[in-house]
């Protein structure tokens, strides 16, 4: 069900772990629907991310989908980061089966937490940044 | 490849097959036809009548052979609560049925039945008293499954037999997972209806049946024939019919030996993932549990992951995660039981087979050490929980 390039980063995951004193952390999603990730990014002084590494708990299509918006924002600006959609995530794994667009979601929404968390840090406003919806410890307390 | 999938289905006996396929080659005669060829198919399917009759306790003409046990059970509710809306319109059953019972129960209450759904305990198992308790006058069906799919726990059907029977309702029991495996008696445990099927048994798919006790009327599943007395038309399944005979045949020559040695690798199996791997639980009733049947909760992990991985190393088995249900929800059973949705979602069930061997359950172990760990290393709840400890200690 899911393509070579979904598996590769499944099995391989690229970037899997945590960044100790992370310019940013974002995570997102909840247990109840059985997917949460966590992204760490390290954020140089010219706002160019150098590094990002991931946490997940999810499905195969969670952990391919935060392997490769690592990828996909590492060496990028900040507001190049921010471009990442979750199409791109989708589109750079050849494609996700339908139940499980929602992980590229997650994974676009994990970056955009951790832009968040990076611009609250440095007491600076990211164009175009919304703050993130509710992570996990909101919706537990609902 | 290690099968660890029995619950799911299970590989046809070659006895089992030997004994189909002169239905498909030779006697493939339609069993209404008159000549000869047909007639062995007639034969053959009461003669599998009575040996499936037999191995329930039951009367041939009791058996009415369907498409499988979701057809069985399809039929035994909607068909028992339509004939009894004279009396009442209500209906108990419990929250860890299969999908079979509980959408068909759904559909009815779309056209005004009511319905009841029991909790059960941690265990799995449902409790008799506070089903006495929601017994009402116009209850006319109790529809309670012998052992449950996922978890394995066998209920006490027995009891609930009693109560029924003692109340003058019906009680139709979905023994998919049960028949072939543990001793099943429709006379001793006051069972009205039960649904079964041939593949859950090392016979073949696509067959089941339905026991209608001989008093209880209840309305035509299929229409257009005068098979199965009158009461599921459309020609019979001939081989698939023959298969399941076979396999009832084999289930209960080896039922004994076959539970003794599944009961055997079951508890090793659950004993040395218990003993070496931290943070897990069993799902179920440790004793009163299908000889095959292992469900464990690993936590801080999601079951899809583990199921994929552990498929890369040969080894097949299923999960109540959320995304092997192909909905955002994990397994209704898991969380019937109390479970939270993380565990629920970081369930793995290993349904056994007496072909299975301890060697085989090593190797599982071993990738299971090594998979768990690999996931939770990459778990954001396990690294918060592990930090909670740190800064606890």
């Amino acid at each position: 069900m899911y393509s070579e390039k979904v598996m590769d980063h499944f099995q391989n995951p690229r970037n899997m772990g945590e960044i100790e004193d992370a310019s940013g952390v974002g995570t997102v999603g909840n247990a109840k629907c059985g997917d949460i990730m966590r992204i760490f990014l390290d954020i140089d002084e010219d706002g160019i991310i150098r590094e990002a590494r991931f946490k997940t708990f999810g499905c195969g299509a969670a952990v391919a989908t935060s392997s490769m918006a690592t990828e996909l924002v590492k060496g990028k600006t900040v507001q190049e980061a921010l471009q990442v959609t979750n199409k791109a995530v989708m589109e750079a794994l050849d494609g996700l089966p339908p139940a499980k667009v929602h992980c590229s979601l997650l994974a676009e929404e994990a970056i955009h937490a951790a832009l968040w968390d990076y611009a609250q840090k440095q007491g600076i406003a990211i164009q175009g940044l919304e703050k993130p919806k509710a992570d996990i410890h909101d919706e537990d307390s609902e | 490849m290690i099968y660890l999938d029995n619950a799911a289905t299970t590989r046809t006996a070659p006895e089992v097959v030997e004994a189909m396929i002169p239905f498909f080659t030779e006697m493939y005669g339609n069993p209404s036809a008159i000549y000869s060829l047909g007639s062995a198919g007639k034969k053959a399917i009461n003669e599998a009548r009575r040996t499936i009759a037999g191995a329930i306790g039951a009367k041939p003409e009791e058996i009415y052979f369907t498409a499988g046990g979701t057809e069985a059970d399809n039929w035994a509710v909607k068909a028992a609560a339509e004939s009894r809306s004279g009396k009442g319109k209500h209906i108990i059953t419990t929250k860890i049925e299969h999908h079979a019972v509980l959408h068909s129960c759904a559909y009815l209450e779309k056209s005004g039945y009511e319905v009841t759904y029991l909790d059960v305990d941690g265990d799995g198992l449902v409790d008799t008293r506070a089903l006495k308790e929601a017994v009402r006058p116009d209850t006319i069906l109790i529809s309670v499954m012998f052992a449950n799919n996922e978890i394995g726990t066998i209920e006490p059907i027995r009891e609930i037999g009693a109560i029924a029977r003692e109340h003058g309702i019906l009680f139709h029991t979905d023994a998919v997972q049960a028949f072939g495996q543990v001793p099943i008696d429709v006379e001793e445990m006051n069972i009205d209806m039960l649904s079964a099927s041939a593949h859950k048994l090392n016979g073949p798919k696509g067959t089941g049946m339905l026991y209608i006790r001989s008093d209880v009327k209840i309305r035509s599943f299929v229409h257009g024939g005068a098979q199965e007395r009158n009461r599921r038309a459309g020609t019979e399944n001939v081989p698939g019919i023959v298969g399941f005979a076979a396999a009832v045949r084999r289930a209960q020559r080896i039922m004994e030996e076959k539970a003794r040695k599944e009961r055997e690798l079951r508890d090793y199996l659950i004993g040395r993932i218990e003993r070496e791997i931290p943070y897990c639980r069993l799902n179920g009733h440790r004793e009163k549990r299908l000889p095959g049947n292992v469900n464990i909760s690993f936590c801080f992990i999601e079951g899809e992951s583990l199921l994929i991985m552990l498929d890369m190393r040969g080894v097949c088995a299923s999960s109540g995660s959320a995304c092997t249900s192909g909905s955002l929800d994990p397994s209704h059973v898991l969380l019937a039981i109390g479970l939270k949705h993380e565990e629920a979602h970081g369930s793995l069930r290993m349904t056994l087979s007496e072909e299975n061997t301890k060697e085989e359950l090593d190797q599982v172990v071993g990738h299971l050490k090594e998979i768990v760990q690999r996931l939770r290393d990459m778990s954001p709840l396990y690294e918060d929980f592990m930090k909670s400890r740190r800064d606890r200690t």
